[in-house]
């Protein structure tokens, strides 16, 4: 499609927390998405309940993908006086600031528009909090969107409260007569577009896919400890549970939730816990566990900036290292990280899948931009699940748990199994689970256990790796920064993107053949280039250039697309 | 009916415990009451910790998980989720279940998942040669407290008492018969049930002596089981040691609140992925 049809727009909801900020965002986002608008949504906020300051950015591609937040946007509604003032400096040229008429700032300004938002919500009769939803409104009448399609977007979110939704779809229309006054310069073109068909494509977070993507591969157990950005999948996970007819749980901590899972595991469920990196702090000891009992385990680590409770709501890659290495001894591990919701989905499936087929822990290390962004995804495809070695044959007497075999995975029976019995210990021993310090044993055991690697590092070499592009010069980069590094492409040719989706057993072939004869150039959001430090182990390779940020925020495409247009300039 | 040979959960080991060893009272107790309640070694899953008191385990042809010191609980709390249908009986010492484990009784207790928790309660760290526990006498002098322990004794009645536990007993292993039949109460209880068993560490700490002198049967005092004053009151006693069941109550399972996941439970179920379709509804 060429540039002219496409529209890129970049609203902003800001204000105190607990004035529906979020809500007002995924509003307006599937508003956009139901118009065929490709739709990003992001929100960054402190760890308070109320008060305090937040916003959340709605980017919306009408003949394109909207990979990422930029740094401007065309609108921006502030729902108090100092969002208001604040943002004032995120517009672009031609952009506006949307308020209610009390919260004007004391500065005249020409961009921002006052509107009598709160007047209206006492007029019909709302809660004080509600001039969002107006606010909502306004925005919609200026960018030329459809008030029917927003309206079935607010029918379909209060589903079952008829009367919030009525209240909301007036507080709406009354935004929206006010909104039609205001020019944005888009509306025209937005008016002429044919709606997409709605119903079809999805605005989907990261932690909702990943948490998908496991279902999809038979999870029937769960157990989390609150933890932020992680505890959106525990809610999603115990509103479904009934459903699905899945077991829920939250106990008193991630070490209790964790040895629920493996003693769920060894019974015979698909588990998975779900934290951030103080929860897999305490993880650890029972991630050894697992790997020694080989309980087939799915741990989804979202991080956030460390050390200890670093910024609680804040997003960073700061754990790499950390989980590839965690607990003591030597055994092996699988470490993947999906950047968008779509590899969140796939991988969760595939997560639990590998971990039963090898029967080795495996953690999928998301992060808070990804966990709490959505994106659009036009669907999720239904994925296999596979058994692994799981035997349904009885046995008489106690069972070779840890049986060695070529391929170091041992058949698996579960207690309960007529006749057999299952022994699962997690000190060194034989092949029935007993307690042994013979060298010869112990040296048998733990190269069985590795020898899963030798499987493991092949399907690393066949899905380790996603290439975008080409060109002499390839960005590296893993988990969600990818997103950020496509949107910075969008203007710049000749250069490649490389993310790395495996990261333990590390893809190296696929890698090195990847980076062969190239000016590499790596980002990452942590502060001492983790995934540099792979690079160098695994391929003696040094990068051209890093670009590393790590104070809790993501990085912006503007100011990575500069920093790779200085390295092309200086070929 | 006649009982199941209790030999049929010998694995035929011969454990490494020290002679006069109080656990071997408690490995006896335990094969003769699930052999009279003529439980299948298939659908019994014993969970032990570390410590000495863990071999057990190596010594029970049941299903068996030797985990992590101190995770007793947990772990057998996901077993009991994923599938109702096995006993599941946990096995910790004092130091497993009320030092590094302590977090997870209160919860177990007042959960009432349907598990059951032996602790091997010596008063000492046995395997690890002989440091102080929580439940080590004031002025005792370890290897860790040469001068004496300078902690006051935790109580675990109590704690479990105050923790809304359904079940609570203490045994002691000198009372084999006793505790078999204290055992045999806990596995029929439906919920979480709690025994606290005296037995003595020859080696480190060897109390026979002074609780052969100090125990009394509570039963034979017409104790109410349903009074939870008088079972704290019992709990409390130091003069002389009160065995038997302090308090049994019925009260409604953790399972049971998850009876949506159970037909059949989590660990039973055939892999059928859910239908994404209704699933993907809320995000469109």
């Amino acid at each position: 499609m060429p540039v002219e049809n496409v529209i890129d727009l970049g609203l902003m909801v800001a204000g105190p927390a607990g004035a529906g900020v979020f809500a007002s965002s995924l509003l307006l986002g599937k508003t956009l998405m139901r118009h065929g608008f490709s739709v990003f949504v992001t929100n960054e906020y402190p760890s308070l309940i109320r008060g305090g300051h937040q916003w959340a950015q709605v980017r919306a591609v009408f003949g394109g993908y909207s990979y990422s937040h930029r740094k401007t946007v065309d609108a921006v509604l502030a729902l108090d006086k100092f969002s208001a003032e604040v943002h004032i400096a995120d517009l672009k040229n031609g952009g506006i600031v949307v308020c209610d008429e009390g919260d004007a700032p004391t500065q005249a300004d020409p961009r921002v528009v006052a509107f009598p938002l709160r007047r209206i919500v006492k007029e019909e009769g709302g809660p004080s909090v509600a001039s969002n939803t107006v606010g909502v409104g306004v925005l919609l009448g200026a960018l030329g969107l459809r008030i029917e399609i927003a309206e079935r977007v607010i029918y379909d979110q209060f589903r079952g409260k008829k009367e919030a939704a009525e209240l909301n779809a007036r507080l709406l229309r009354r935004g929206f007569e006010l909104g039609r006054s205001l020019e944005l310069g888009v509306r025209d073109r937005v008016m002429s577009l044919k709606p997409a068909e709605e119903g079809r494509s999805l605005l989907i977070d990261g932690n909702s896919a990943v948490a998908l993507g496991a279902l999809s591969a038979g999870l029937t157990f769960f157990a989390a400890y609150p933890m932020t950005p992680a505890s959106p999948i525990l809610h999603f996970l115990a509103e479904v549970q009934r459903d699905l007819g899945i077991v829920v749980f939250q106990p008193e901590s991630e070490l209790a939730a964790i040895n629920m899972a493996i003693g769920a595991a060894y019974a015979g469920a698909r588990s998975m816990v779900a934290t951030s990196g103080g929860g897999f702090s305490l993880m650890v000891e029972a991630l050894g566990q697992a790997a020694m009992t080989e309980t087939p385990i799915l741990i989804v680590e979202v991080q956030r900036p460390g050390p200890s409770t670093g910024l609680p709501t804040h997003t960073a890659q700061g754990d790499l290292r950390f989980v590839i290495h965690a607990s003591q001894g030597e055994f092996p591990r699988v470490v993947l990280a999906p950047g968008d919701p779509y590899q969140a989905y796939v991988l969760g499936n595939v997560g639990l899948n590998l971990a039963w087929k090898y029967q080795v822990p495996v953690i999928i290390l998301s992060d808070k931009y990804l966990g709490e962004s959505y994106w659009t995804l036009k669907d999720l495809p239904q994925l296999g699940v596979e058994e692994g070695k799981v035997s349904r044959e009885s046995v008489n007497g106690t069972f070779p748990r840890y049986k060695l075999t070529e391929d170091g995975v041992s058949p698996m029976v579960f207690p309960g199994t007529p006749g057999s019995l299952v022994y699962a210990n997690t000190s060194e021993h034989d092949e029935y689970g007993f307690g042994t310090i013979d060298p010869l044993k112990v040296k048998a055991m733990q190269e069985k256990r590795f020898l899963k690697l030798r499987k493991l590092r092949e399907e690393a070499e066949r899905s380790g790796v996603e290439v975008y592009g080409d060109g002499e010069v390839l960005v590296v980069t893993w988990g969600s920064t990818k997103m950020i590094v496509l949107e910075a492409l969008r203007r710049i040719s000749g250069v490649g993107l490389l993310q790395v989706v495996w990261l333990e057993p590390f893809p190296k072939n696929k890698v090195k053949s990847a980076v062969h004869g190239k000016k590499i150039l790596v980002i990452e959001n942590n502060m001492t280039g983790q995934l540099v430090s792979l690079l160098r182990e695994h391929l003696f390779l040094e990068p051209a250039d890093v670009l590393l940020k790590y104070d809790g925020r993501q990085f912006y495409p503007e100011d990575v697309e500069a920093w790779i247009a200085s390295h092309l300039e200086a070929r | 009916m006649t009982a199941l040979d209790p030999a049929i959960y010998d694995t035929g080991k011969r454990p490494v415990w020290c002679p006069g060893c109080g656990n071997y009272g408690v490995l006896l107790a335990l094969r003769k009451a699930l052999a009279e309640l003529e439980l299948k070694p298939e659908n019994v899953v014993i969970v032990t910790g570390i410590g000495c008191h863990g071999r057990i385990s190596d010594y029970m042809k049941t299903n068996g998980f030797h985990t992590i010191h101190g995770r007793v609980l947990p772990l057998a709390t996901g077993i009991k989720l994923a599938n109702p249908n096995l006993t599941v009986i946990g096995h910790s010492g004092d130091g497993d279940a009320y030092a590094i484990g302590l977090g997870h009784l209160p919860h177990a207790a007042r959960r009432n998942i349907d598990i059951k928790l032996i602790v091997h309660n010596n008063m000492v760290f046995g395997l690890t040669t002989g440091q102080v526990t929580p439940t080590t006498p004031l002025g005792v002098k370890t290897k860790s407290t040469p001068f004496g322990n300078p902690e006051h004794p935790l109580n675990p009645l109590l704690l479990a008492l105050a923790s809304g536990a359904t079940f609570v007993a203490r045994g002691f292993s000198g009372e084999v018969d006793h505790l078999k039949e204290l055992i045999k109460r806990a596995i029929l209880h439906k919920g979480f049930a709690f025994i606290d068993v005296l037995q003595p560490c020859v080696t480190f700490f060897n109390t026979y002596s002074i609780l052969r002198e100090k125990v009394y049967k509570l039963e034979e005092t017409g104790h109410d089981v349903k009074s939870l004053e008088q079972a704290f009151r019992r709990a409390m006693e130091t003069e002389r040691i009160p065995i038997g069941v302090f308090y049994e109550v019925e009260r409604p399972t953790l399972e049971e609140a998850f009876s949506h996941a159970m037909n059949p439970p989590p660990a039973l179920r055939p892999l059928s992925p859910p239908d994404l379709t209704r699933l993907l509804s809320r995000f469109r």
